[in-house]
């Protein structure tokens, strides 16, 4: 017999507590544990159980809301008065209490999760962080890594009252090779930041985001972050050259190196990118970087279906090839939806799909002729029905705006339920069309955006408001169909706290396995954001 | 009524670009730097290509005075609807010293040359801000003007102007031929679409010498020195009233 946590309510207000006995559960996570809440309603003992047979954790219908629910406490200490002082002392001034501050580090972007932690910890040096994770080591205090606060799947926040640490002090650039393109900088450098003081010196960022002006590329590459440019310079597993880390016992691991071959022995940065905070704490980077292209030229087209919308892209890769930066598309409904809530103009005549393709070379009269001899051809050829081209930086911005801002859109359109999937390309918008035909009237707008070209859908539904029915209906169908087809369930968000407990939908179990072995190993004690990334049973 | 509109388009440094100052101070860096048409000119084209739209008038021809990039200005205004394009040579010294009144006569030139009943410009160019070139254009041709227009409205040989002025708005009614400046608020200039761009390749550009109009190029003015604007210099945050009251007499406010 299964007992069901019960859900957290959606103000965070109660969390009804956990009793689990499972057939696979280990007896350790069958523990009671009194959960404080944020509105001060004295804590609850055990309340409430519910009995649903079936096997926890794979798949069985039943039991698949148990997926997203969220996971018992585990038996951490709790700040006590002598810890406090203990922070007090070793970061004066920058050892938060205060609710009102701590209440917005609490809370994810899409305020979506809100976890109850009273503490907020804001070193400035890598000394700092292996200070304060080695107290917490010792202490058995749980430690929530944080950045700039903008991920997706509820990683960036605690879930209990595991202690902030954050990033934010820490924003020094370290230094910047100008002929090797080398840059080295601490964790907490705001990526917009950084990519303003390479433009200066006629170099950019690798990577490019929309949360470019918030987040920090400690978390850009703590979750392996893709976005706009992954096509043209590939994703930071490429781009990183050299990490520094803190691990949970607080030792200090330096593989700072700013060389682009190092064959070395195991690469052991790999294991931190895209580690999800849960196996060391990244506090400095150091990443090769593109030389800032002399032309770059955006091309925003309108095509009547899907099909040619690859055929498009097909032409592209051909034609355009070695300046083509960024390939990105979004349909109809996100274009009404932009429409209608940002009051955004529809540069060209409506279609059922729009492509942005940029291109970013070194030559402004050979760019120019190559783009045009693509917009002719796929004119030509019927591929694409209408188009606008931009070379000037304000209507470029204006062409990226309406790409970059569908996210915006969305939460003006209500709840949304955000999924980010990996396709085998032709089936990308097959997701899409489904999901709306099997959904019919419980969803309000069923949408597709993303980066096509890299084979990535971000599928967003909305609802009027938050829908338990409507998630029950979505999760898991979306997370099957894309095992069936071998997609991935989370392309470039990460699991966090919302997918960890899919992941057998994208991984093997002794790949998961594995992992665990590796999160033991290096956080035997599980301080480091916990609850997060590995599934809770499997 | 088969009128012709004359519109200027000026290519300037693109408005998202940050300026420096040549190291010698006789201008700013132009050389490897964004370039695109001036926003009121961009706005005139789309006024002009609006009114072909509704068959108020029969050609729209793009003038721009520059060297040979100037020819990119104009093709942008026949990928925007412009019909035929007409590009004044200036270049070197005498691209330099080029200002409104050496403009405004070339213009004034065309506008006869071309049979014109309308010249539609920008009201001012986003790197001298001079806001000259309409005022001095209808000048010389002794033609009405109708400047700062936020609304323009074709009333059978008559156009009927409404002006942003500091008050508010003015009525004036033009009797053709006329000269229109634009303001901000007479349209939002459509994106030009691939049909439109395919197209202009196609269109015709004439290039005309300014000694071909009689125009004598010869300026009156010298520019002396082009200097940064101070630098800001940073506030001083105080805790107190008290302390706001000391500082101020300190720096002899008070």
């Amino acid at each position: 017999a299964v007992l069901h946590v019960v859900d957290r309510f959606d103000d965070g207000s109660l969390c009804l507590v956990v009793l689990q006995l499972c057939l696979q559960c280990s007896p350790a996570v069958a523990m009671l544990d009194r959960v404080p809440s944020a509105l001060g309603v004295p804590p609850l003992g055990l309340v409430a159980l519910r009995l649903s047979r079936g096997i926890h954790g794979r798949g069985d219908q039943t039991n698949h809301a148990a997926g997203n629910r969220v996971p018992c406490r585990f038996p951490f200490s709790r700040v006590s008065k002598q810890d406090l002082a203990f922070f007090e002392n070793l970061l004066p001034g920058r050892t938060i209490v205060d609710p009102d501050v701590l209440m917005t580090h609490n809370v994810d972007w899409m305020k979506s999760v809100r976890g109850s932690s009273e503490l907020l910890l804001r070193p400035q040096t890598t000394e700092e962080v292996s200070k304060i994770l080695k107290y917490c080591c010792e202490r058995r205090l749980a430690v929530n890594p944080q950045g700039g606060n903008t991920g997706l799947v509820g990683g960036s926040v605690p879930v209990y009252d595991e202690i902030i640490l954050s990033t934010s002090l820490m924003n020094q650039i370290l230094s910047f090779d100008q002929v090797s393109g080398i840059i080295t900088c601490q964790a907490g450098c705001v990526l917009e930041n950084l990519s303003n003081y390479l433009e200066e010196r006629d170099f950019i960022m690798p990577l490019d985001l929309g949360a470019k002006g918030s987040c920090q590329i400690g978390g850009n590459v703590a979750t392996n972050a893709g976005g706009l440019r992954l096509l043209r310079y590939g994703s930071l597993r490429g781009t990183v050259l050299g990490l520094e880390v803190v691990l949970a016992s607080g030792k200090i691991l330096n593989f700072l190196t700013a060389l682009r071959k190092d064959n070395t022995g195991y690469d052991l940065k790999q294991l931190f990118i895209g580690s999800e905070g849960t196996l060391g704490i990244i506090t400095a980077v150091s990443i090769l970087c593109p030389r800032r292209p002399r032309a770059v030229n955006v091309a925003f087209l309108g095509c009547s279906s899907y099909k040619k919308l690859l055929e498009t892209f097909q032409c592209c890769r051909g034609m355009l090839g070695e300046i083509l930066s960024a390939f990105e598309f979004l349909d109809s409904a996100c274009m009404k939806l932009l429409e209608k809530h940002l009051k955004l103009i529809n540069p060209i005549a409506e279609n059922s799909f729009y492509i942005v393709i940029e291109t970013a070379g070194s030559n402004a009269d050979h760019d120019k002729e190559k783009l045009h001899n693509f917009l002719e051809a796929v004119m030509a050829s019927f591929l694409v029905t209408d188009g606008t081209v931009a070379t000037e930086d304000a209507k470029i911005k204006a062409l990226w705006s309406i790409r970059e801002r569908v996210t915006e859109a969305l939460t003006h359109d209500g709840y949304t339920y955000k999924y980010d999937i990996s396709l085998p390309l032709e089936k990308i918008y097959q997701l899409v069309e489904d999901m709306r035909e099997y959904l019919g009237d419980k969803a309000k707008n069923v949408v597709g955006y993303g980066h096509v070209g890299d084979g990535n859908l971000h599928l967003n539904i909305t609802s009027h408001s938050k829908d338990q029915a409507l998630q029950e209906a979505i999760e898991p169908y979306v997370y099957e169909w894309t095992a069936r087809y071998r997609g991935s369930i989370s392309a470039e968000h990460g699991l966090g706290l919302k997918k960890r407990n899919y992941i057998h939908f994208s991984k093997h179990p002794e790949a998961v396995a594995l992992m665990k072995d590796i999160k033991h190993m290096l956080d035997p004690h599980r301080i480091l954001n916990p609850y997060k990334t590995l599934p809770d049973q499997g | 009524m088969s009128a012709r509109v004359l519109v200027g388009v000026k290519r300037v440094i693109d408005y998202a670009v940050k300026i420096r100052v040549k190291p010698d101070n006789t201008g700013v860096v132009t050389d490897g730097v964004k370039h695109s048409m001036n926003p009121f000119c961009e706005i005139a084209v789309e006024e002009a290509v609006k009114l072909k739209e509704k068959k108020l008038i029969k050609e729209v021809v793009a003038v721009s005075c520059g060297p040979q990039q100037a020819q990119e200005t104009i093709r942008t205004a026949l990928a925007m609807g412009a019909d035929r394009g007409i590009h004044v040579e200036v270049s070197g010294k005498d691209y330099d010293n080029l200002g409104p009144l050496q403009v405004s006569k070339i213009l004034a030139a065309l506008a006869k040359k071309e049979e014109t009943s309308l010249i539609i410009l920008g009201k001012q160019a986003i790197d001298d801000d001079c806001n000259q070139t309409g005022q001095m254009t209808a000048a010389l041709l002794d033609w009405p003007q109708g400047t700062f227009a936020s609304e323009v409205v074709l009333e059978g040989d008559k156009v009927k102007v409404i002006r942003e002025i500091d008050g508010g708005l003015e009525t004036v009614r033009l009797k053709m031929p006329a000269v229109i400046t634009a303001d901000l608020r007479l349209n939002t200039p459509r994106y030009a679409t691939l049909p439109n761009i395919m197209k202009a390749k196609k269109k015709k550009i004439d290039v005309v010498k300014p000694g071909e109009l009689g125009v004598d190029l010869t300026s009156h003015l010298e520019v002396l020195r082009v200097d940064e604007p101070p630098q800001r210099q940073a506030g001083m945050k105080v805790e107190t009233v008290e302390e706001l009251i000391s500082r101020l007499k300190e720096a002899g406010r008070m």
